[in-house]
């Protein structure tokens, strides 16, 4: 099958890739762009742990034909923090331990990432909600939900 | 693994369908939620694939207090749990939307694609029968439209033939006294059902049941209404008594199969106790509604 051209922006960066049609968006972003925050778990999207935002929703990104994604804007776990300051969830996950194994971590800041970013007072049931799209099989959700409503809560800030 | 097969990118629905006829071996994806899922596992090797995501005249939410809602087939499932209208006329289906996968599925899932892949464990399959639902389907030759409960016709088998795009749902204006209500029972809260139940109850100027609708889900090969019961409800008025034997009716009438979630003496039981609590459920929302 013939090979096709896709053009996509990715962390604010212009990007130009030749895939195959069946390439899906996880595929292109780890291993033809070499972004390799974003993982792979279950594949069957199940796990979150390949969430990133397109268009500012978050999806999974081993289930979207990269192809789909032509003329949109990706973001990874790499583009959240700017100019070498990380971003404010980034900085609450770190303060409340928001990892063991640190695999589901990724999907986990995107999925906390875009809820913060539209929610209005959220609750904390909300907050729980908002990553029932991923799974930590370290268990370690409390302090996931912690650092979540630490940044509902304002306490930290773009630097 | 994937297969290879070869990308279609129609500009309009017009192209879809002209491109739709012209393929034999293909299928359409929009969000691809469920259809990537068995094409990785080989269940489906399409050479052609046919991407209706960016269809933009098939992405809309409409509603008139005359006519109803309408919702077109590649509107995601997370726009249809945000939208005002539907949450304010059919919260029902909000409250459906909100249990549906997870949210990056429903960021990018359509409602058409879900009804197309006619799995009998989705969720909006009874929730819109129990909303007396219709859907239009078309092909390049023409259009249709059917109440969704004949609809679907066997295990991810439905009334489209090749060629047929879900173009649009439509929920009818509800009755002044009416309520309808959706559960369904797993371990994991954005799991798939592991059986589902949908009631509707409109009610007289009387307080008597006009009309009541109960739709199983995950108990058969399609969404399955239970006509035997909910005849037993019209015409009555309505009480405990009465939704446990509709209940118990549901649970007889059901066709669930077995397997590592749930015996199939397990499935009936909670098919009972699920259609019992949701007339319940959808009657009180009725009352309240005069």
């Amino acid at each position: 099958m013939e090979k096709q051209v896709l053009r996509f922006k990715v962390n604010g960066d212009e990007y130009e890739v030749y895939i195959h049609p069946k390439t899906l968006l996880a595929e292109v972003i780890r291993d033809h762009l070499g972004l390799t925050g974003t993982k792979r778990g279950c594949d069957t999207v199940s796990c979150g742990a390949c969430t990133v935002n397109v268009n500012g929703f978050s999806v999974k990104s081993c289930s979207v034909l990269a192809v789909q994604c032509e003329g949109m804007e990706v973001t990874t776990v790499e583009g959240l923090e700017k100019n070498g300051k990380l971003s404010p969830m980034q900085r609450a996950f770190l303060d409340n331990g928001s990892y063991q194994c640190g695999f589901c971590t990724p999907g986990m800041l995107m999925s906390a990432t875009a809820f913060v970013s539209e929610a209005k007072n959220p609750t904390k049931d909300e907050m729980k909600e908002s990553i029932e799209g991923n799974t930590c099989r370290c268990t370690g959700y409390n302090s996931i939900v912690r650092a979540i409503e630490a940044v509902t809560q304002g306490k930290y800030k773009e630097e | 693994m994937i297969n290879d097969f070869h990308y279609l990118k129609p500009a309009s629905l017009k192209e879809a369908l002209a491109m739709y006829a012209q393929y034999d071996d293909c299928k359409v994806i929009c969000g691809g939620q469920s259809l990537l899922i068995v094409m990785r596992q080989g269940m489906l090797a399409p050479e052609y694939l046919l991407d209706i995501k960016h269809v933009k005249e098939l992405s809309y939410i409409k509603f008139d207090d005359k006519d109803g809602l309408r919702i077109g087939a590649t509107t995601t499932h997370r726009e249809i749990e945000k939208s005002d209208t539907i949450a304010k006329k059919y919260p029902v289906l909000v409250a459906m939307e909100g249990k549906l996968a997870s949210i990056q599925t429903r960021n990018w899932g359509t409602i058409g694609g879900n009804i197309a892949h006619a799995d009998p464990a989705g969720d909006p399959g009874p929730v819109l029968i129990a909303l007396k639902a219709e859907i239009k389907f078309g092909n390049a030759n023409g259009e249709k439209t059917v109440a969704l409960d004949e609809f679907f016709v066997d295990y991810f088998e439905t009334k489209m033939e090749h060629g047929d795009l879900v173009l649009e749902i439509h929920v009818p204006a509800p009755d002044a006294k009416f309520g309808c209500a959706y559960q369904k029972f797993n371990l994991l809260d954005s799991d798939m059902g592991i059986v589902a139940a949908a009631a509707s109850v409109a009610l007289n100027a009387d307080g008597t049941c006009k009309e009541a609708r109960i739709v199983l889900g995950n108990a058969g090969p399609t969404p399955l209404r239970v006509t035997k019961a909910e005849d037993l409800l019209k015409g009555k008025k309505l009480d405990d008594k009465l939704f446990a034997e509709a209940g118990q009716i549901a649970s007889e009438e059901a066709q669930p199969v077995a397997d590592i979630h749930a015996s199939e003496e397990h499935r009936r039981h909670v098919l009972g106790v699920l259609t019992k609590r949701m007339l319940k459920k959808a009657f009180e929302q009725a009352q309240k509604a005069a």
